[in-house]
């Protein structure tokens, strides 16, 4: 191709020095400038063509240089990092709660059974009080009492083990806030990115809010939990009670 | 009493179902969203749903409208757990016909008495 554009250029210029030295010998002096500038203005055409090409490399090449320090190392590395961290959360927090559950699933028998024999206990330990039972029964009593003071002690060994399990369960806050903590940072620098885009792009940015929201259509796109500090896009209630107002107020 | 809890979080339903059991209501199943509940609430005689509104697949408010459409699961009483609590969307979900309506994080008592006030009116009704 620019071999092409080169014996095009050459065989022009070959030909206006002929041109050139016939009309010197000729003694047409007129014709030798306009020849002249002929052999200029091609010169120069080729100048503006090599000058746009190296203004657009060097546009490229700036443009590239800021992408590719900073987002290219986002996109490829930063980002799949943060999904697995917050993947990660996920399962830590699941697994927490997991723990926690189960801990006390095990812990409410336990409980309600204590609590049971000792209601039990106390009830015939009072008819005894009162002299209601025979000496059989109290016999009965006697040894089901040496059997329950064992039951509570190891009872509440297992209490003890299962509240530490909950206890020590708790741990996923440190670890999944500081793993949240990076995401949040890893956010801040991709917001930094998009604006140093925005300003490269500069004029073409069109500054337009999207206020195309149909008056009186009802939004009710799901987005999770209300954060603090996070702006919702419409009107979030204020806990159960402003829920309950609002279903009230609409018949319920 | 027969109970389908749906959330897609295992914690959730774990954590609702303990409730329930709490509560006295011990013949709970569970489904992760909407597309594997619906089925489930077709093919068996389920007396109550719980439904989480934000699920992949089929989100409980679409749940919700299936089963309002269905000739045989529609007069069945839906509460919904969620923690979505924009104003659009709870007008959304009572105009769609919800029989209660509690926002995450909830406490035990609140379910409690959502669930006596559903049952309450449907006696009286």
């Amino acid at each position: 191709m620019s071999e092409e554009k080169d014996s095009v250029i050459s065989n022009a210029t070959l030909d206006n020095a002929r041109k050139l030295v016939d009309s010197i010998e000729g003694g047409d002096l007129d014709g030798a400038r306009s020849i002249m500038d002929d052999i200029a203005s091609l010169r120069e055409m080729d100048l503006f063509c090599e000058m746009g090409k190296l203004t657009r490399e060097l546009h490229d090449s700036l443009n590239n240089f800021k992408l590719d320090t900073k987002m290219s190392g986002l996109a490829e590395n930063e980002i799949p990092d943060a999904k697995e961290r917050l993947n990660h959360v996920i399962a830590m927090t699941e697994e927490a709660a997991d723990k926690t559950l189960t801990a006390v699933e095990t812990a409410l028998p336990l409980s309600d059974d204590i609590k049971a024999c000792s209601l039990e206990l106390q009830e015939r330990w009072s008819q005894f009080k009162d002299r209601k039972l025979s000496a059989d029964e109290f016999r009965e009593l006697s040894n089901d009492i040496d059997d329950f003071f064992p039951k509570i002690s190891s009872g509440t060994v297992s209490l003890n083990a299962l509240l530490n399990e909950i206890l020590m369960a708790q741990g996923f806050q440190d670890l999944t806030g500081q793993i949240i903590r990076r995401v949040i940072n890893l956010v801040h620098d991709v917001e930094e990115g998009l604006v140093d885009l925005i300003k490269m792009s500069g004029n073409q940015v069109v500054e337009k809010k999207q206020d195309d929201k149909e008056k009186g259509a009802l939004d009710t796109t799901a987005e999770g939990p209300v954060v603090p500090g996070v702006a919702h896009t419409s009107e979030t209630l204020d806990g159960q009670d402003d829920v309950d107002d609002l279903l009230s107020s609409l018949g319920f | 009493m027969k109970i389908l809890v749906v959330d897609d979080f295992s914690t959730m339903r774990r954590i609702i179902k303990n409730l329930l059991r709490d509560l006295g209501f011990n013949n709970t199943q569970e489904a992760d969203d909407g597309k594997t509940a619906l089925p489930m609430l077709q093919a068996n005689d389920f007396d109550f749903l719980v439904t989480d509104w934000n699920m992949p697949g089929m989100t409980g408010i679409e749940l919700l409208k299936a089963v309002r459409a269905d000739e045989k699961l529609k007069s069945m009483p839906v509460l919904m757990v969620t923690a979505e609590q924009k104003r659009d969307q709870i007008v959304e979900a009572a105009q769609a016909g919800v029989n209660g309506y509690i926002v995450k994080p909830f406490t035990a008592v609140t379910l409690k008495e959502k669930i006596d006030k559903i049952f309450e009116r449907i006696e009286s009704a």
